[in-house]
C-alpha cells in the first residue's frame, strides 16, 4: 500500500509542475509503459496474499485512474494552448474587404410587368402576347377604327411600308383580336408588351409599354369592369383605400368607354396615391364594342365584356417616384442600378409584390 | 373646343357657379383640358393720349413720346410706329404688363440710351387684329373722356378648353354642349326662335352639284346678300371671339366664324362678284391648281371635291376657300355657302394635301345635315344687321336627301351592359333632352336619332348616352372573384421570366432599349438579315428595326464607358426582327460584359473578362433553366460580329437542331469602329424561341432518388493529341467508355510547347470512376483504365503521356 501511495504522491507532485508535452509523455511511460511503475505493480497482483489482494488491486486501479485522467487532462491543456498560440499568429485584419461581387438588377418595367401579372393572376387572368409588327387590320380596322376614322389621327403610327399596311403596333389592343380569333369565349386575358408611337418629348417616348386587359363572358358588365380595376389599382399601389373616378370618354373599340383617374396629393415632394383632391389619368377602358366582337366572330348577342389599356411605364413612374420617362430607355448604368430590382425579388401573391 | 361660361349662357339658363360647370362637363364626357383667365392682367392696359413726340436722339426711326395715361406724371415712352403722333389716342401698356400676342412681360428698359416706361401697342400685339403696321388708333370722339381708363372691358368668364372626342361633332358647337349639360340636369336649354328668311329676291348665282361617282358634296345651300358694306365687327361680336382666343378680322368673316362656333355650322363667304358664271361643285381633275386662303398653292389630284366656277377651282369644299373669291373689306355682294360634305371625302383630300383647318376638322367628324338653312338664316340676318344690304331667298341644291336614322332600343340592354337599373321614365326624359324622338312599341323604343348625332347608329350607342348622362359614379362595383381556371403563364413565358432573372442574378443589369436602332450600328450585327426600314422614323438614328439587340446594347455600353464605368455587364431580353411581316421576330436574351474581373483587388490578380466567363454565364443559365449540360454541343461557327477564334455556338443536343446560343468576344474591328474604350468586350445571345421546352415539369423531373455510397476512385490521364482535336470530343470518347462507371470527367490542364511535338497538345483529365453496385477492386479499375487509354488512342489518334 505504501508503495502505491508513494508513487501517487510522487507523481502528483511531478504533474503539478509546468510540463511540456514530451515531459508528460515520458511521465506517462514511466507509469504505464511496459515496465512502468504502475504496470509493474499490476504484474505483482498475483503474488499478493489472497486476503490483501482485493484491496491492493482496488487501490491500484483507483490510483491508475486518477493518474491517467490527470495526464490526459494535462495533455489536452497543453494542446489547446498550442493551438491557441498558433491561431493567434494567423490572425488577419477582418475589416479588409471580402472578394468583390457584382449585383445584377431587373429593370423597373420588367418588375412592374411581373407585379401586374401577379395581381391579375389572382383573379383568373392569363397572359397573352402578340407581335410588335402588326398589320393595319389588327391594329385599327378590326378594332372598329376604319381608315376614314378621325381617331386614327390620335395614333402617330410608325409604318413599315408605303401602303401603310404593316406598322409597329400603336397599342396592345391587337392582341385582343388575335386572342379572340384564335380561341373561343370566354376570354380572360392580359397582354403586356411594347407599343410604339412616333412621338418624342419629355413625357412621350417613341416606344413605351402597355398592358391590355380583356374579359368576355356571358354576363360581364361595367360593374365588373369597375370592380376589376378598383382591385388592381389598390393591389398595385399597395394601399388600403383608393380614390378612383370613371369619366366618360371615347375609344372606337369600346362602348361605353371611360377614362379612369386616381386621386393623389403631393406630400414632401413625393406623390401619394389614394389621397388628396388632385386627379391623375391612368388608363382607358370600356365595354368591348359589338362591332369588334363581330369582327372576331364572337356573337355580341351572347357574349359581352370589358377591355382596358394601362400605361405600364406610367404606373412604374408613379409607384417608384420616377420623373423622366426617357430615362427608362437611356440605359444609364447609374439609373438602372438605382431604380432596378434585385433578381430574387420576384413579385408573388403569397409573399406580396414588394418587400 | 374653346368656350366660355358666358357664351354657354346664350343657350343655357343656369345659375350655378363655374366650378360646378367644370365638374359637370367632365362627368358627362366633355373633358376639361384647361381653364385660363384671358383677361388676367389686361386691366393694366390703359387708354392713353400722346401729348408730344420728339425724334430719338440716337435712332432715326424711333420717337420719344410724352404720354398722358391719366396719372399726374407724364410717361416717356420710346416708340417706333410711324403713326405715333401728337394728339393720337392709343393703348398704353405699363412695365409689368404682359403683351397678349407674344406673352412677354414689359420692363423699364433703356432703348438706345433713352429710358422707356412701357409701350404703346399695335392691334396685333393686343390680339385685336392682324394690324401690326402702327400703334392702335382709337377714335377721339369715343375715347377722349376715357384717358387713363382700362382699355379692355373686364370679362369674368374664363376660357375653358374642352377635349371633345371624335365621336361628338355636335359638341364642337356651343349649343351642343349646352344641350348635353341641360340633359344632365345642369340648367335648362333655351329655346331660340329661328328667324327665317322670307325674301322675294331670288339667289342669282347659279349653283350646280354634278352627279358623279365619288361626289363628296351631298347638298349645297346658298344665300346672296347684296349691297353690303363690310366693316369692323361690332364690339359684342369682337368680344365674343376674343373671349375664346380668336382674332376678329372683318364683320363677314367674324360672322361665319361666330355661327360655326355657336351651332357647329361651318359656312363660307364668297365675294359674289368674283364668281364667273355660277358655281359648279364637282370632282377635281389631276393637275388643277388653286391658291388657298392660307396663301399656299395646292396641286390637286383626281376626285377631290372642289367648288369651282367657269375659270376654275375656287376652293376645296369643306376644307379651305381660295384667295380668288375671298371676301375683302370692299366686298359688296356676299354669297354665303352652307353645305354638307361627306366625311370620308374630306378626310381623304385633307390627308393627301396635308391641310388641317377648322372646317375640315368639323366636316370630317360629321356636320348636322339639317343645319344648312339655320346657318344661312343666322349668318344672313347678322350680315344685314351689321353690314346692311338685302338678303335673297335661300337656294339649296342636293343630290341626296337626308333621312333621320331610326333604331330600335330595348331598354333592358341598359342594365345588361351597366349592371344597374334606371326607370324607363328617366330614360325617356334623358333621350328627349338630347333630341331623340321616341315611340314606344310594347317594350321596345323606336328612336329617331337627331340629325346632329351621326355617331349614334346602334343600341349600344344609346346605352352609352344614357349611362354617360346618368353618371358613371352610379355604376356599382362588382368585386372580382379570386378563381383561376387557366394557368397564368405558358411554359415559354415562364422560361422568359426565368432566363431574365437568371441572367440578372449573374451580375448583369437589365436594360430596355428601343426595338428600332441606328442603321449604322445595325449594319455590324445584321448578319444575313435584310435591313428593315421604318418609312417614317422619328430620326435617322432610329431608322431601322433591330436585327440584333447588340446594336443598341453596344451603343449604350459605349456611352456608359464614356461615363467612366469600366467593368460593366448589361443585358436585354426582347424582340429582334428578321422580316417586316407580323411574327417575323424572335425573342433573344442578349448580354454584354466589358472590362476586367477583380480590378484593384488586394486579394486577386486582375484579368480581362474573357470568352470563358461569358461561356460560364450562358451554360449556367441554361442548366438552371433545366437543360442538361452533358448533352450540350458546342462548335465554333458564329456570326461575323464575333471574334472568329474566340466565340462559340451552343446546341442543346448533338443533333444540331437550332442554335440555342452564341457567345464570345465581340469582333475587335467593331469595337474599333464604334470607338469603344475597353480592354475587353464579350457578349452572348440566347435564342428563346430555339430552346426546346423541357418536356417535364419540375415535379416530373424529380425521378427516383438513387446515389451510390460505394467508394469512388479518381484516375488522372494526360493525352498527347493533334491540335485540332477538341476537348469536347475527347471527353465524349472517354465518357462513352463506360457510362455506368464513369461519373465525372474534369479537364485540369491543357498544354502546348516544350516537350510536346509541334501541332500537338497535351490534355490532362481527371476521371471519376464509381459503381452503383459495388466497391470496385483494383483489377476492375485497371481494366477500365486500360479501356480508356485504348479507346482514346484508337478513336482520336492520341497517345497517353507517360
Amino acid at each position: 500500500m505504501s508503495d502505491i501511495k508513494n508513487i501517487r504522491d510522487q507523481f502528483l507532485s511531478k504533474l503539478k509542475n509546468e510540463l511540456s508535452l514530451d515531459e508528460i509523455n515520458s511521465i506517462k511511460t514511466e507509469l504505464f509503459g511496459k515496465n512502468g511503475q504502475i504496470s509493474s505493480l499490476f504484474k505483482t497482483v498475483g503474488s499478493i496474499p489472497e486476503s490483501d489482494r482485493k484491496t491492493f488491486a482496488a487501490d491500484l486501479n483507483k490510483i491508475k485512474d486518477e493518474l491517467q485522467s490527470l495526464i490526459s487532462e494535462k495533455i489536452k491543456e497543453i494542446e489547446t494552448k498550442e493551438v491557441n498560440q498558433k491561431l493567434e499568429k494567423e490572425k488577419v485584419d477582418i475589416t479588409l474587404p471580402g472578394r468583390p461581387f457584382v449585383r445584377g438588377k431587373i429593370h423597373p418595367v420588367s418588375q412592374t410587368i411581373d407585379e401586374i401579372s401577379s395581381i391579375f393572376s389572382e383573379i383568373g387572368f392569363s397572359v397573352e402576347e402578340g407581335p410588335d409588327v402588326e398589320n393595319e387590320y389588327n391594329n385599327f380596322t378590326a378594332l372598329n377604327t376604319p381608315d376614314n376614322h378621325p381617331a386614327r389621327d390620335m395614333h402617330d403610327t410608325f409604318y413599315l411600308d408605303e401602303n401603310k399596311e404593316v406598322l409597329l403596333r400603336t397599342h396592345t389592343s391587337p392582341v385582343q383580336i388575335r386572342t379572340m380569333l384564335k380561341d373561343k369565349p370566354p376570354f380572360k386575358i392580359i397582354a403586356p408588351g411594347r407599343t410604339y408611337r412616333s412621338d418624342s418629348d419629355q413625357t412621350h417616348a417613341p416606344m413605351f409599354h402597355q398592358v391590355e386587359g380583356l374579359h368576355i363572358d356571358k354576363n360581364i358588365n361595367m360593374g365588373h369592369l369597375k370592380g376589376c380595376l378598383n382591385y388592381f389599382i389598390k393591389e398595385f399601389f399597395e394601399v388600403e383605400k383608393i380614390k378612383m373616378r370613371f369619366r366618360p370618354s371615347h375609344f372606337p373599340f369600346t362602348e361605353p368607354s371611360a377614362e379612369v383617374d386616381i386621386g393623389y396629393e403631393i406630400k414632401d415632394g413625393k406623390i401619394v396615391i389614394g389621397e388628396g383632391d388632385q386627379w391623375l389619368e391612368i388608363l382607358g377602358c370600356g365595354m368591348v364594342h359589338p362591332n369588334v366582337l363581330k369582327n372576331v366572330k364572337v356573337d355580341p348577342a351572347k357574349y359581352q365584356g370589358y377591355a382596358f389599356g394601362i400605361g405600364i411605364d406610367r404606373l412604374a413612374m408613379l409607384k417608384y417616384g420616377i420623373n423622366d420617362l426617357r430615362a427608362f430607355f437611356d440605359c444609364d448604368y447609374r439609373w438602372l442600378n438605382h431604380f432596378g430590382f434585385d433578381p430574387l425579388d420576384v413579385p408573388t401573391n403569397y409573399r406580396g409584390l414588394s418587400r | 373646343m374653346k368656350i366660355t361660361f358666358d357664351w354657354l349662357k346664350d343657350h343655357l339658363s343656369v345659375s350655378a357657379k363655374e366650378e360646378k360647370l367644370l365638374e359637370k362637363l367632365t362627368d358627362i364626357g366633355l373633358e376639361v383640358e384647361s381653364v385660363e383667365n384671358l383677361s388676367e392682367g389686361l386691366d393694366l392696359f390703359k387708354v392713353a393720349k400722346i401729348l408730344k413726340t420728339e425724334k430719338h436722339p440716337n435712332a432715326d426711326r424711333l420717337k420719344v413720346c410724352d404720354v398722358d395715361v391719366g396719372e399726374k406724371e407724364i410717361k416717356k415712352v420710346v416708340c417706333g410706329a410711324p403713326n405715333a403722333r401728337e394728339g393720337l389716342i392709343t393703348v398704353y401698356a405699363p412695365p409689368g404688363a404682359v403683351i397678349p400676342k407674344n406673352k412677354t412681360k414689359l420692363v423699364i428698359a433703356k432703348i438706345r440710351d433713352v429710358t422707356s416706361y412701357g409701350m404703346l401697342c399695335s392691334e396685333s400685339e393686343l390680339n385685336l387684329s392682324e394690324e401690326s403696321d402702327g400703334i392702335t388708333e382709337l377714335s377721339s370722339s369715343k375715347y377722349n373722356n376715357s384717358i387713363g381708363k382700362s382699355f379692355f372691358t373686364q370679362s369674368s368668364s374664363n376660357l375653358i378648353d374642352l377635349s371633345i372626342t371624335p365621336n361628338r361633332p355636335d359638341c364642337l358647337g356651343v349649343r351642343g354642349i349646352a344641350r348635353d349639360l341641360a340633359a344632365a340636369g345642369f340648367g335648362k336649354l333655351k329655346q331660340i326662335k329661328e328667324q327665317k328668311i322670307k325674301s322675294k329676291k331670288s339667289q342669282t348665282v347659279k349653283v350646280k352639284i354634278t352627279d358623279e361617282k365619288n361626289q363628296g358634296c351631298f347638298s349645297f345651300g346658298s344665300c346672296l346678300v347684296t349691297n353690303v358694306k363690310n366693316t369692323e365687327s361690332p364690339k359684342w361680336l369682337k368680344d365674343k371671339l376674343i373671349s375664346i382666343g380668336q382674332k376678329p378680322i372683318s364683320a363677314i368673316v367674324d360672322i361665319t366664324n361666330y355661327v360655326m362656333i355657336d351651332i357647329n355650322r361651318p359656312l363660307h363667304a364668297y365675294d359674289a362678284d368674283k364668281i364667273q358664271k355660277g358655281i359648279i361643285v364637282r370632282n377635281s381633275k389631276s393637275g388643277e391648281e388653286f391658291t388657298a386662303l392660307d396663301n399656299k398653292n395646292y396641286k390637286l389630284k383626281d376626285d377631290m371635291c372642289v367648288i369651282s366656277d367657269d375659270k376654275g377651282v375656287l376652293g376645296l369644299g369643306g376644307i379651305i376657300g381660295g384667295t380668288r373669291s375671298g371676301t375683302e373689306i370692299d366686298t359688296q355682294n356676299v354669297l354665303i355657302e352652307s353645305a354638307y360634305f361627306d366625311p370620308r371625302s374630306i378626310r381623304k383630300t385633307a390627308k393627301e394635301l396635308n391641310i388641317d383647318t377648322d372646317a375640315k376638322f368639323r366636316f370630317e367628324r360629321g356636320i348636322d345635315q339639317l343645319s344648312i338653312e339655320e346657318g344661312l338664316n343666322k349668318a344672313a340676318f347678322l350680315i344685314k344687321e351689321i353690314c346692311g344690304g338685302e338678303i335673297s331667298k335661300i337656294n339649296i341644291q342636293k343630290i341626296s336627301t337626308f333621312k333621320n336614322q331610326i333604331i330600335k332600343f330595348d331598354p333592358s340592354s341598359f342594365e345588361k351592359v351597366t349592371g344597374f337599373k334606371i326607370l324607363t321614365k328617366d330614360m325617356l326624359k334623358i333621350l328627349d333632352n338630347l333630341g331623340f324622338k321616341c315611340k314606344k312599341d310594347k317594350k321596345i323604343f323606336k328612336l329617331t336619332i337627331p340629325s346632329w348625332r351621326p355617331d349614334i347608329t346602334q343600341e349600344i350607342d344609346v346605352v352609352e348616352e344614357l349611362v354617360r348622362i346618368v353618371g358613371y359614379d352610379k355604376i356599382k362595383i362588382e368585386e372580382p372573384i379570386k378563381e383561376r381556371k387557366k394557368s397564368t403563364l405558358t411554359q415559354i413565358q415562364k422560361l422568359f421570366h426565368f432566363l431574365q432573372r437568371s441572367i440578372a442574378s449573374k451580375g448583369y443589369l437589365e436594360a430596355i432599349t428601343w426595338s428600332f436602332t441606328d442603321a449604322k450600328y445595325n449594319d455590324h450585327f445584321k448578319g444575313q438579315n435584310d435591313e428593315l426600314k421604318i418609312v417614317n422614323p422619328i430620326s435617322s438614328e432610329l431608322g431601322v428595326l433591330r436585327n440584333s439587340i447588340f446594336s443598341n446594347l453596344i451603343m449604350y455600353m459605349s456611352k456608359n464607358i464614356d461615363r467612366g464605368f469600366k467593368d460593366l455587364s448589361i443585358f436585354e431580353i426582347g424582340p429582334t426582327f428578321f422580316g417586316k411581316q407580323p411574327g417575323e421576330q424572335n425573342i433573344v436574351v442578349c448580354g454584354l460584359s466589358a472590362g476586367k474581373k477583380s480590378r484593384l483587388s488586394w486579394l486577386e490578380k486582375e484579368r480581362n473578362v474573357d470568352v470563358f466567363d461569358i461561356k460560364k454565364d450562358v451554360v449556367q443559365t441554361l442548366v438552371e433553366a433545366g437543360y442538361d449540360a452533358e448533352k450540350f454541343f458546342i462548335d465554333d461557327e458564329t456570326p461575323d460580329y464575333y471574334h472568329p477564334g474566340k466565340s462559340g455556338r451552343l446546341f442543346l443536343n448533338r443533333g444540331k437542331e437550332s442554335v440555342a446560343a452564341y457567345f464570345g468576344e465581340i469582333h475587335p474591328n467593331i469595337i474599333k469602329q464604334i470607338d469603344m474604350k475597353t480592354v475587353s468586350l464579350v457578349g452572348f445571345e440566347i435564342f428563346l424561341d430555339n430552346l426546346k421546352l423541357p418536356k417535364k415539369s419540375l415535379k416530373d423531373q424529380k425521378t427516383k432518388y438513387s446515389v451510390s455510397d460505394y467508394q469512388k476512385s479518381e484516375r488522372d490521364f494526360a493525352f498527347i493529341v493533334d491540335k485540332k482535336i477538341k476537348v469536347q470530343d475527347l471527353i465524349n470518347v472517354v465518357s462513352n467508355v463506360d457510362k455506368n462507371l464513369i461519373s465525372n470527367i474534369k479537364v485540369f490542364d491543357v498544354y502546348e510547347g516544350d516537350n510536346i511535338p509541334e501541332n500537338q497538345k497535351s490534355i490532362a483529365i481527371s476521371v471519376t470512376i464509381q459503381s452503383q453496385e459495388k466497391t470496385l477492386k483494383e483489377a476492375d479499375l485497371d481494366q477500365i483504365n486500360k479501356s480508356i487509354i485504348e479507346t482514346v488512342e484508337n478513336k482520336t489518334g492520341a497517345k497517353i503521356r507517360s
